[in-house]
This record gives C-alpha cells, sequence and structure tokens, in this order.
C-alpha cells in the first residue's frame, strides 16, 4: 500500500500557477528525491503532501492515520517567543529529556538541549529540526532542502545521517534538494519537477533523460560526473560527455571531490 | 470584604492581568497587536449597543467583538497587507463607536468610562463576570496550550503533525474577544492592547520557554494591576491608565537589564 499518493493535483498561488497536473506517491521505505529549478513548485508539491496547502483540482490520499516527520525549509522564530532547543522538541507531544536527548544525537546534533534556538547555527539548526521530525517516529520524513548552508563534508555527512535513520525506523524520505550529485546517489527514485512531473525513475535513468538534461544541462555536468564516478569507477568521467557541453574545468573541479 | 470597592477593584484588576497577560504573549509571538486593537476598538460599538438595546454592556461588547474577531481573522488568512487593512479597522471601528454612541441618550456622559475603564465602580456581578471570562480564557489556553505553540511556530509544522492552525487562530479568536470583554470596566477600550502587550514584552527579557514568559506576564500583570490601584489612590489619578503606567515602567526596567545583560 502507497504510504500518499497524489493524483492530479493543481496549485496556484496567488495569480501564479505552481503545480500542474503532478501525479505522485511514496512507498514505504523508499527515498524519493524531488529535483528542480528554482520555482519549479518543489518546497509547494511538499506542503501540499503534508495538507499545508490546499490543491485547486487533484487529489492527496494519505494512509489513514500516516505519521509524517516534516523538516521545513525555514522556520522564522518570532524574537519575542522565548524557546530552549529542549522545548521545541516538545512541540507537539511532551517528550521526556532522554527521549530528546536521543533524537538529538540520532539528528547529530549533540548536547543542544538548554541551548536557545535563537543562538544556534544553520547547520545546528537544521539538525534540531531532524531531530524533532524523527522524535514521532514517522512512516515519511518530508525534507525541504534540508542542507542548505551546509558545506559539502557537512551536507554529505547529513545524508548518511538520513540514511541511518531510515534504517532504523524504516521510514520513506523524501526530499527536496538542490545538491544533485550528493542526493541522487542516496535515492532509491528521482522525480524531475518543473510544475509538472518531467521525468522519474532510478537516478541513473532519470540523469540520462532529455528532460532532465535539458533543465540541468550544464549545471549539473560536474554532478552527474561524479555521481558516475562513485558508482561505477570509471575514471574516464574527464571524456564521458565533454562533447555535449564544454565546461571541462568546472567539470573537473567537481568530480576532484570524489578522489 | 467584597463591600470595599477597593477590594472589588483589585480583584478586577487581578483578573484581568492573570488572564490578558498570557493571551498578550500569543498576541505578541503571532504579531497580532493591531488584531487585539481592533478588536478591542470596536468593542465601543458593542457599548453604543448595548445601551441602545438596554442589554448588559458585557453581553454586547463580546457579541461586536466577536464579530470584529473573526472578520480580521478571515482577513489575516488572506494575507498580504494585512497590518494596514487592521490599522484602518481598528482606527475605523473606535471612531464609528464614539459618534455611534452619541446617538444614545445619557451615554455621553459617561464616556470617559469606556474609553478608560471604571474600576472603582466594579461591582459583584461585574467581578462575576470578569473572573469567569479570565477563567474561560486561561481554560482554552491551557486546553489547546501545545497545538496552539506548534501552530504559533510554524503553520506547515503543525499540519505536519495533524493539527489544523486556523482552528486554533479560531481558539485565540475567541480567547481575544472575552478578554475584551471583560477588560472594558477595568482599563477601558483604548488600553486593553495594552494589558495585553506590556506584561508579555516586559516578561520576554528573562525567559527562556514560552511557558516562562506566560507565568512572568501574569506576574507582571497582577502586579502592574495593583500597583497601579496603589499609585491611582495616592496620586488621584485614574485607575486604568495608572495600571498601565505601571507595566509600562516594569517594561523599562526589564528592557533595560536585558540590554545590560545582552551587552556582557
Amino acid at each position: 500500500m502507497k504510504l500518499i499518493e497524489a493524483r492530479g493535483l493543481q496549485v496556484t498561488l496567488g495569480e501564479h500557477p505552481v503545480l500542474q497536473g503532478v501525479d505522485f506517491h511514496v512507498d514505504p521505505g523508499e527515498i524519493v528525491t524531488i529535483v528542480g529549478p528554482n520555482g519549479s513548485g518543489k518546497s509547494t508539491l511538499l506542503r501540499t503532501l503534508i495538507g499545508a496547502v490546499k490543491p485547486q483540482a487533484g487529489k492527496v490520499t494519505r494512509k489513514p492515520g500516516l505519521r509524517l516527520g516534516y523538516v521545513p525549509q525555514k522556520l522564522q522564530i518570532d524574537a519575542t517567543l522565548p524557546l530552549t532547543v529542549a522545548r521545541f522538541l516538545s512541540l507537539p507531544h511532551r517528550i521526556s529529556r532522554a527521549e530528546g536527548r536521543a533524537a538529538l544525537e540520532e539528528a547529530g546534533a549533540g548536547a543542544l538541549e538548554g541551548r536557545p534556538m535563537s543562538g544556534l547555527s544553520g547547520g545546528q539548526f537544521q539538525r534540531v529540526l531532524l531531530a524533532r521530525a524523527i522524535l514521532g517516529k514517522p512512516e515519511v520524513l518530508l525534507l525541504d532542502e534540508p542542507t542548505q548552508g551546509l558545506d559539502q563534508p557537512g551536507s554529505a555527512a547529513f545524508y548518511r545521517q538520513i540514511e541511518q535513520i531510515r534504517a532504523r525506523l524504516g521510514c520513506a524520505v523524501v526530499m527536496v534538494s538542490h545538491e544533485l550529485h550528493v542526493v541522487m546517489s542516496a535515492s532509491d527514485r528521482v522525480v524531475c519537477l518543473n510544475g509538472h512531473v518531467c521525468c522519474q525513475g532510478h537516478p541513473e535513468t532519470v540523469a540520462q533523460a532529455a528532460e532532465y538534461r535539458a533543465l540541468f544541462g550544464t549545471g549539473t555536468h560536474g554532478a552527474l560526473a561524479l555521481y558516475r564516478h562513485e558508482h561505477t569507477h570509471t575514471h574516464d568521467h574527464g571524456h564521458d560527455h565533454a562533447h555535449d557541453h564544454g565546461h571541462d574545468h568546472s567539470h573537473h573541479d567537481h568530480a576532484g571531490h570524489g578522489h | 470584604m467584597l463591600d470595599d470597592f477597593l477590594v472589588r477593584a483589585a480583584l478586577a484588576g487581578l483578573g484581568l492581568a492573570l488572564a490578558a497577560a498570557p493571551l498578550g504573549c500569543f498576541v505578541s509571538w503571532r504579531r497580532m497587536a493591531n488584531f487585539g486593537d481592533a478588536t478591542a476598538h470596536a468593542a465601543i460599538l458593542g457599548v453604543a449597543l448595548s445601551l441602545a438595546l438596554s442589554l448588559p454592556v458585557f453581553a454586547g461588547t463580546l457579541f461586536v467583538a466577536l464579530v470584529m474577531a473573526v472578520l480580521v481573522g478571515a482577513l489575516s488568512e488572506r494575507g498580504l497587507g494585512i497590518d494596514t487593512v487592521l490599522g484602518v479597522l481598528a482606527h475605523g471601528a473606535l471612531a464609528i463607536g464614539l459618534v455611534a454612541i452619541t446617538f444614545v441618550p445619557g451615554a455621553r456622559l459617561d464616556l470617559s468610562a469606556y474609553l478608560f475603564g471604571d474600576i472603582l465602580a466594579v461591582t459583584k456581578s461585574d467581578l462575576l463576570v470578569i473572573w469567569g471570562g479570565a477563567a474561560l480564557v486561561l481554560a482554552l489556553l491551557l486546553w489547546r496550550w501545545q497545538a496552539l505553540l506548534t501552530a504559533t511556530l510554524s503553520p506547515d509544522l503543525a499540519h505536519a503533525s495533524g493539527i489544523d492552525p486556523r482552528l486554533e487562530s479560531r481558539v485565540l479568536t475567541v480567547a481575544l474577544a472575552l478578554t475584551v470583554a471583560v477588560a472594558i470596566k477595568v482599563v477601558g477600550v483604548l488600553l486593553i492592547g495594552a494589558m495585553l502587550l506590556i506584561p508579555a514584552a516586559a516578561a520576554r527579557p528573562f525567559a527562556r520557554t514560552p511557558e516562562a514568559m506566560a507565568l512572568t506576564a501574569a506576574g507582571i500583570g497582577g502586579v502592574s494591576a495593583l500597583a497601579g490601584l496603589e499609585g491611582a489612590l495616592l496620586f488621584d489619578t485614574p485607575a486604568g491608565p495608572s495600571m498601565v503606567c505601571a507595566a509600562t515602567l516594569i517594561f523599562a526596567v526589564t528592557a533595560s537589564l536585558g540590554a545590560l545583560r545582552a551587552r556582557r
């Protein structure tokens, strides 16, 4: 049984049509990554899946009683609202000190319980958000650009943490990301979105798709090479698609991180 | 004991402060100050209505405040530019109420009692209404506390946890209307917003959690009410504004201490 199934979603925010005829589903335990250019409706799709946005047409069906863990892209806490990390973790369900500490540990945040939320760095904040999301023992974990503000090793570590969490909780993971190279290697399925679903499938398949290349062309050139490099262990990435793009140097720069 | 007008006044001030301060924390966290003012100012229209129809003032103001709060709440959900619209509504409601009340024979005489409160004239039945209303507001807040906080923090996080943030907004709307209806006798329509916001703002620098802030705010509100009353007797000043003065003084002190501590 699918955990979440969306059919024919149409969402208009203000005057602007954001999603049109989007079908989407989440199977138990899979990692789905939504990629797409800025303004392609990735965040809106996530927010529609959690019920925060009402689609003008189409329907989102969730397994009855489905437990969701949501990590928003941004969380602006009003300066007049005092909130420690421990208190934040206890929303909306009260949790024990030990549970809070364990969740922080698992999210890689360390002992931050007593700190005010306003005093956290970007990376710490993201990990605290993740800790709160896993406290509810989610069946689906939804993350909206969870690694923004992290450097490359930081985001790689973050994704490893996500995989461990999935392994322990057995939850499905839906991620929105712009870091294709890291994300794609960790995904079971990639959905390429640009107002509508351009293409989807196994990461390798999507990376080859013409629709995907039309959208991401040069931008992911190096990223794809890295992805392939890690997975096929060939070392000819420099020549692999030099013929369809002319950015060999950036390509090498990116690929260099894999070594 | 309740036969002493001063005891009744003190109890009325305390009752209002205990409910208004924690609610005021939400008003502050959610940036609803204008929302509160619009609802409070509209209450003067409720006074006019009550006097014209010979209804209890509490009933009329509660009704109008509720209508205004629902209206404003619906507008807020539409989003953008709401600040200006709320400002228009707040001042417009006050002006319309003031004009409307002049059509009610005799009401013009004690207009200032409705604008600034008349706490020294609080009767035993007023006390019952004030404490009943305050208890209801506190009960609502306590009952919904976790969901209210989650929805205040982020509507999206609330949705993901199965909480409907619009429902929580309604809870606050009702609590606000109740507070306005209760407060009109104590501080009047013009200073209700002050009793909501100032204790909350004064509590902020020394609170680490929302609960601590709400409790501190309630304490500061209570102290302000009593100190204001005391000052009013001592200096022969109007009681409602004196209470707000006391709260403002406390705010000045805590804000300065907070700023000093932050600099170290």
